[in-house]
């Protein structure tokens, strides 16, 4: 049976008394000088572990007492300037840490050491051989079918000649071959008709590449001479990333 | 030669009879000896010495010369005031030294000499007073240090600031140097005591980004100074009364240079990629100098050298630099004479250049259209300079070249290369045949212009250098870093 209520269950039933809320209070205040008068009456072993608790309370008491206070009061503190100082002329750029500036010139390295001609190429989809060549049949009964014709544009060069028909396994019609290619500058927003040096790759195999066919997505190198562009080395032959979207005959520059 | 030589000591020889004589030895200003040692009479005057002087350096037309016995007093009466003076015997050979005077030439610097060392932060301002005798720097650790020229040790330093020292800049008579900090505070120095004078001039809302004294010609008190800041506003100073005289609003940007001009107007450029010329009397905004494509970095005057020196004359520096002495009106002349000798007829030329790696050269006086476009740099430009003498640009770009371009048409003359890394400031010698670059590659470069090649390499800094400044008097180069010491 439960024998620890009782003054609990005695408030319940009848409450307080009318002046508890201010004896209360009243002897809270007093507590103070109730706590002074016993530590200075105290002697012996009690007093002493009394004092070295007091002691310790007090000390918990002030640390929590500062702490309060500078929460209160928000200090700048100016006695430090930072560190860093640079001229006025640095003062809103943005310096490059130095790590970083050595971590990008050996990346600009390695990128000019794997190929000057990477141009950023669109994921394209890998032609077939169906769709790119078509089958050629020869032969007395027309059996044989070895030959193939190319049914895409294509670029031969200028110092092309056949090899003997009997022996030539791709055939590349004069009516596809092109020479000039209209390319585009995507910030000038002109195009420029421009004589087409050579296919330099064509993403879906690199049969195409040799054969000079150009599909979708083939990188192509154009002969800018014409617009007079300088870089610090001199001429420069940009590559251009064709879009097949113009029937085979446009292209974007990069 | 020996012709020559007997004609002069013969004209010399004839008021033989009781004149008292002394052997002097003529020692060019290296030490090196001219000659061999011959008498001459106690009071022989100064350009008596300097027709024997010149028979004996054989040059085609005389040099004017100027004479110092023993290296330190000037013959300025006769030989025999100077002797008096030094209390020198008349036995022993006296050594002379001679040094031309009119036509100067800067030598180039080519060692370090010392290391100054007391900053406890960055330094990142430097500049030498106007006839060369004090030097002053900012850093960031709050403090403007000056330093004795004569023994390379620091003199004063001087403490008021409460964020970095950013701009430095010596009033034209060199009695007074003002600093302007990170805080957006301006505090006047005086370089002898190294004590504060006046107030503290508050106003300013951001930091100071550059401070601009009026020219000696217009005010030899050296009473005005502008200063630009980050917060876009131009503030005209009176430092006598040590209160703000003018306020002039325009720019919707960081204002980041002000340039003071000789006819008393005032230019600014900020990063809203605008110039402004405003009258510098009453503040009224003249004009507005559009066309860069981006931010306006950095101007110079064409007469920002003479402007800076005031009543110096360069070619007036001794070995010792002294002090402008004399009153206000002279002082006035001797500067207005300078001014208008090198401005010339045509008004003053500014140069502006600008994050969008071109320059523009304005007549800004006259015409809102500039007078050409520089173009070339593939970087942007952190410091534009006019030679003395105004006949040449020299710009400093983040591309780490240096562009060397015609100071009156603008024409592209040449490009120093050598530098690694973003070249930070340059500074010209007082005649303008050398040059001195500062770069972020920790090295100072010293050019020949003439010839547009590297003259010295001027390595030593631990890191980058951030101020460069070449002495008026040509005598020294002062450079600072990151590095915290500044090299001489």
């Amino acid at each position: 049976m439960p024998q620890n209520e009782h003054i609990e269950l005695h408030r319940k039933r009848h409450g307080q008394r009318l002046d508890h809320q201010e004896r209360k209070r009243k002897k809270e205040s007093r507590e103070a000088h109730e706590r002074s008068h016993k530590a200075r009456k105290m002697i012996g072993l009690k007093a002493k572990l009394y004092h070295k608790q007091r002691h310790s309370e007090k000390i918990q008491m002030k640390k929590t007492l500062k702490m309060h206070e500078q929460r209160k009061t928000k200090q700048k503190n100016d006695d430090k300037t930072p560190e860093g100082a640079v001229p006025a002329y640095l003062l809103d750029r943005e310096g490059q840490s130095r790590a970083k500036i050595l971590s990008n010139m050996i990346k600009q390295k390695r990128k000019e050491k794997a190929g000057k001609w990477e141009v950023p190429l669109p994921k394209v989809r890998a032609q077939g051989e169906t769709e790119v060549l078509k089958v050629i049949r020869t032969g007395k009964r027309q059996k044989k079918a070895w030959k193939r014709m190319v049914t895409k544009v294509c670029f031969v060069g200028d110092n092309f000649t056949r090899k003997p028909p009997k022996y030539e396994r791709f055939i590349r019609p004069m009516g596809l071959r092109f020479k000039k290619a209209h390319v585009t500058h995507p910030e000038l927003k002109a195009t420029f008709c421009l004589p087409i040096l050579g296919v330099k790759k064509n993403p879906s195999s690199p049969l195409y590449t040799t054969l000079g066919v150009i599909t979708k997505g083939t990188v192509v190198e154009v002969n800018v001479s014409e617009l007079g562009l300088v870089t610090q080395g001199g001429k420069v032959i940009w590559g251009v990333s064709v879009d097949e979207d113009k029937a085979g005959d446009h292209g974007h520059a990069d | 030669r020996l012709k020559h030589f007997f004609v002069v000591v013969a004209y010399y020889m004839i008021p033989y009879v009781d004149v008292e004589r002394l052997l002097i030895q003529f020692q060019d200003e290296a030490g090196e000896p001219l000659g061999s040692p011959f008498d001459v009479p106690l009071d022989i005057t100064p350009d008596k010495l300097q027709l024997v002087c010149n028979a004996l350096l054989q040059k085609e037309e005389p040099v004017p010369l100027a004479f110092f016995v023993r290296g330190e007093a000037e013959v300025v009466e006769s030989l025999r005031v100077c002797v008096k003076a030094l209390g020198v015997e008349t036995e022993a050979v006296l050594p002379v030294v001679y040094q031309p005077q009119a036509v100067f030439r800067v030598r180039a610097v080519a060692r370090c000499t010392s290391s100054l060392q007391g900053h406890t932060e960055a330094v990142i301002s430097a500049a030498f007073s106007p006839t060369g005798k004090y030097l002053a720097s900012g850093s960031g650790d709050t403090t403007v240090r000056f330093w004795d020229l004569t023994t390379e040790t620091p003199q004063h330093t001087s403490r008021g600031h409460s964020h970095w020292v950013l701009t430095i800049s010596w009033s034209p008579d060199g009695r007074k140097l003002a600093s302007g900090c990170k805080n957006s505070q301006i505090c006047i120095w005086d370089p002898v005591t190294g004590q504060q004078m006046g107030k503290t001039l508050t106003g300013h809302t951001k930091w100071i980004t550059w401070i601009s004294w009026e020219p000696l010609h217009l005010n030899p008190e050296c009473r005005y100074l502008a200063s630009s800041s980050k917060d876009g506003a131009v503030r005209v100073w009176d430092v006598v009364l040590g209160r703000c005289e003018r306020i002039l609003t325009g720019h919707t940007q960081s204002v980041t240079c002000v340039k003071w001009g000789g006819d008393g107007l005032l230019y600014t450029s900020s990063q809203d990629r605008t110039i402004k010329v405003w009258r510098a009397k009453d503040g009224v905004q003249c004009r507005t100098l559009q066309g860069h494509a981006h931010w306006v970095n950095t101007l110079a005057l064409s007469t920002d050298y003479v402007l800076r020196t005031g009543a110096f004359e360069p070619a007036d520096a001794t070995i010792n630099p002294q002090d402008q002495t004399g009153t206000f009106e002279e002082l006035k002349e001797k500067a207005l004479q300078r001014y208008n000798k090198v401005r010339g007829e045509a008004p003053e030329r500014l140069v502006s250049g600008s994050d969008d790696f071109t320059l523009f050269l304005w007549n800004p006086a006259e015409d809102k259209k500039p007078l050409a476009r520089l173009t070339g740099h593939s970087a942007l430009i952190n410091e534009v300079l006019f030679s003395p003498d105004t006949r040449l640009l020299a710009s400093a770009s983040f591309d780490k070249s240096i562009k060397i371009w015609d100071g009156r048409t603008g024409k592209y003359l040449q490009s120093l290369r050598g530098h690694v890394a973003a070249v930070y400031q340059v500074a010209w010698s007082a005649d303008s045949r050398l040059m001195v670059s500062g770069s972020s590659d920790s090295t100072l470069k010293v050019w020949d212009i003439k010839t547009g090649k590297l003259h010295t390499d001027l390595p030593g800094h631990a890191d980058e250098v951030f101020a460069v400044d070449w002495s008026p008097d040509g005598q020294r180069v002062v450079s600072g870093g990151k590095d915290k010491c500044l090299r001489m």
